[in-house]
């Protein structure tokens, strides 16, 4: 078997057998063919590019070409026993409805995000001045995917604010195997260079105020 | 990438026409009945044990029941035998492929030119007006008499693809999965504009004579073609006609007139028309295309195309449409799938980037082929299918 994406390592842990996953942003599949082949998944994908959907077809991986910001709100309401979404949250127009979405179709959801307030990002924007490029986020600010980048606490704080538990979170590297962290912990906000974070409602969800999305300078 | 290879001559068919007796009828949608009733039908493959790989096939508006075998009238090779054939997604040695001529067809299941045991002449115009519903109720018939309770899968693109999804409408428990290609849950106005025009041409035709042409031994060709020549238009994308055609002329300059056809793609058109009347009855044309223009499988479901699909959760669906067919778009098949989502079904759907339009359907399509392909494999793995 190739060399495993370290999150994926992760995600594989994290699933429970026999379990129907939806992935978002499946790219090619290879998240679900190895759930299936592991663990013997139901899955399904949402993927925005056509190529991608149809190279998850010729493996068999029942895909939906289809866009996370909009597609989700057609899923019924606990569909799926997971949502997973690997890094691919910052690079939605509106993460926030996202995982609200994410959460209503599935019992659990299994977000990574890129942590923004890594050490090296703070590094980067303290001692150049200018958007930070790294491993994990490489693209320069005018070409980057990566619209609403976010730190760890950051995240926690919108789980908190959308009624939603924290079940295990683990910081993950392309090069090192998943290390179980605190996400609350300071410390973590500086270390963790991305963070999965498996998420279940805490309690039934109030209804959301949404925020005013412009104009709110003068409110 | 290898050119797939097209001929096959050696896909072994059987079939022949089901014959059910007059106290057997079609009880149609509109509330008539048709009987006795002549389900003609073609076969590939054969059928296993437990009866548990047999795929319906299902043809589009001017397609037969010839899916991959040579066509009587025209010695062609069949309509799909890209996708039906050793080697190929259908393979008939692992599946057991039936296609039936639609009812209101023309190559020997019961239709307008078929002889009302009434008068004994043609019914012509006395035909009952059929719809999409009626003619997957006239399959499940068939597949009754073949003694086959569950389809590994029901396909087709295009009608074909709106006969799929009848299918996982009515019969969701005698169906394992379904593949709607280029298809729509609805007709359009639009679409239903073309047919009229098409039916317009055919009745405008004084060879028509009220739908009774064979009692006066003529044919409403003229019409017909023309019929054909609008329609085969909207099965093609402009940019396919332009890298086919251009404006190439057919001989050196014009003609200044109006017999010979100047230009190219004129010319292909009159042989599309005028080879299409040699296989194709004008009446079968005015039923079929009534049968279009009356699908809409939300309608026939409070209004919610979901609801259609409410009790089909087990059915695994893909629903395939190519990015340059302008006649059931992208837009039509991304409804479908809403619906399928929103009904809890699981749902594959890719838009197949082409500039071949809706034709694609029948064409080398490399990602068609391998979609398909991955699908079936994924279903007969799940099926239990060697």
């Amino acid at each position: 078997m190739n060399r495993l994406r370290e999150d994926f390592k992760e995600i594989l842990r994290l699933v429970r057998p026999n379990t129907r996953v939806l992935d978002v942003g499946c790219g090619e599949g290879e998240l679900l063919e190895l759930l299936t082949q592991e663990k013997g998944v139901d899955g399904q994908g949402l993927e925005i590019s056509p190529s991608g959907v149809a190279a998850c077809l010729a493996k068999g991986i029942a895909a939906v070409q289809g866009d996370g910001d909009r597609d989700l709100d057609h899923f019924p309401t606990q569909a799926f026993d997971y949502a997973i979404l690997s890094k691919t949250l910052q690079q939605m127009r509106e993460p926030r409805h996202v995982l609200i979405e994410m959460m209503r179709i599935a019992d659990r959801a299994l977000v990574s995000v890129p942590n923004f307030g890594h050490w090296r990002m703070r590094w980067a924007l303290l001692t150049q001045g200018r958007m930070p490029e790294t491993k994990a986020l490489p693209d320069p600010w005018w070409s980057t995917p990566n619209i609403h980048l976010c730190t760890l606490r950051d995240f926690t704080t919108l789980c908190d604010e959308l009624g939603l538990r924290i079940e295990a979170c683990a910081a993950v590297s392309p090069d090192q195997p998943a290390r179980s962290i605190d996400p609350s912990r300071p410390i973590e906000n500086w270390r963790a260079e991305t963070a999965l974070f498996l998420l279940t409602r805490e309690r039934p969800r109030a209804p959301l105020a949404e925020r005013p999305a412009r104009g709110d300078l003068f409110d | 990438m290898s050119q797939t290879v097209i001929e096959s001559p050696a896909i072994e068919t059987h079939g022949g026409t089901l014959r059910l007796p007059a106290d057997a009828p079609l009880r149609l949608e509109s509330g008539a009945t048709l009987a006795p009733l002549e389900i003609a039908y073609k076969t590939y493959g054969r059928l296993n044990a437990d009866r548990s790989n047999a795929v319906l096939v299902c043809h589009a508006l001017t397609g037969d029941q010839h899916a991959a075998s040579v066509h009587p009238i025209t010695g062609k090779p069949g309509w799909w035998n890209r996708v039906i054939g050793p080697g190929l997604p259908l393979d008939p040695d692992r599946y057991f492929i039936i296609c039936t001529n639609v009812i209101g067809g023309c190559m020997g299941s019961t239709g307008p030119s078929s002889i009302d045991p009434a008068t004994g002449k043609p019914y012509g115009l006395t035909f009952p007006v059929i719809t999409i519903a009626d003619m997957v109720r006239a399959q499940a018939m068939l597949l009754d008499a073949l003694g086959i309770e569950t389809l590994f899968a029901a396909v087709g693109g295009s009608m074909g693809g709106m006969q799929v999804l009848q299918w996982a409408a009515d019969y969701p428990h005698r169906l394992r999965s379904a593949v709607c290609i280029a298809a729509a849950a609805r007709h359009s106005a639009q679409n239903i504009a073309f047919h009229e025009v098409g039916r317009q041409a055919i009745m405008a035709d004084p060879d028509w004579r009220g739908g009774a042409y064979e009692a006066h031994g003529v044919r409403p060709e003229k019409g017909l073609a023309v019929a054909r020549m609008a329609a085969h238009i909207t099965y093609l994308s402009e940019a396919a006609l332009q890298r086919k055609f251009g404006r190439e002329l057919q001989r050196d300059g014009l003609s200044w007139g109006f017999d010979a056809p100047d230009f190219q793609v004129e010319s292909y058109l009159r042989h599309q028309g005028a080879s299409f009347v040699d296989r194709f009855d004008a009446n079968s044309y005015l039923y079929i295309t009534r049968a279009l223009d009356y699908f809409d499988l939300a309608a026939s479901h409070g209004g919610v195309l979901a609801n259609a699909f409410r009790s089909a959760r087990d059915v695994r669906f893909c629903v395939l449409s190519f990015s340059s067919d302008w006649l059931y778009s992208t837009g039509e098949s991304r409804d479908i799938v809403r619906a399928l989502n929103a009904a809890g079904c699981r749902a594959s759907f890719v838009e197949i980037e082409t500039d071949k339009g809706h034709d694609a359907i029948f064409l080398d399509e490399p990602v068609l082929h391998s979609a398909l392909r991955g699908f079936f494999e994924s279903q007969a793995l799940r099926g239990g299918l060697a």
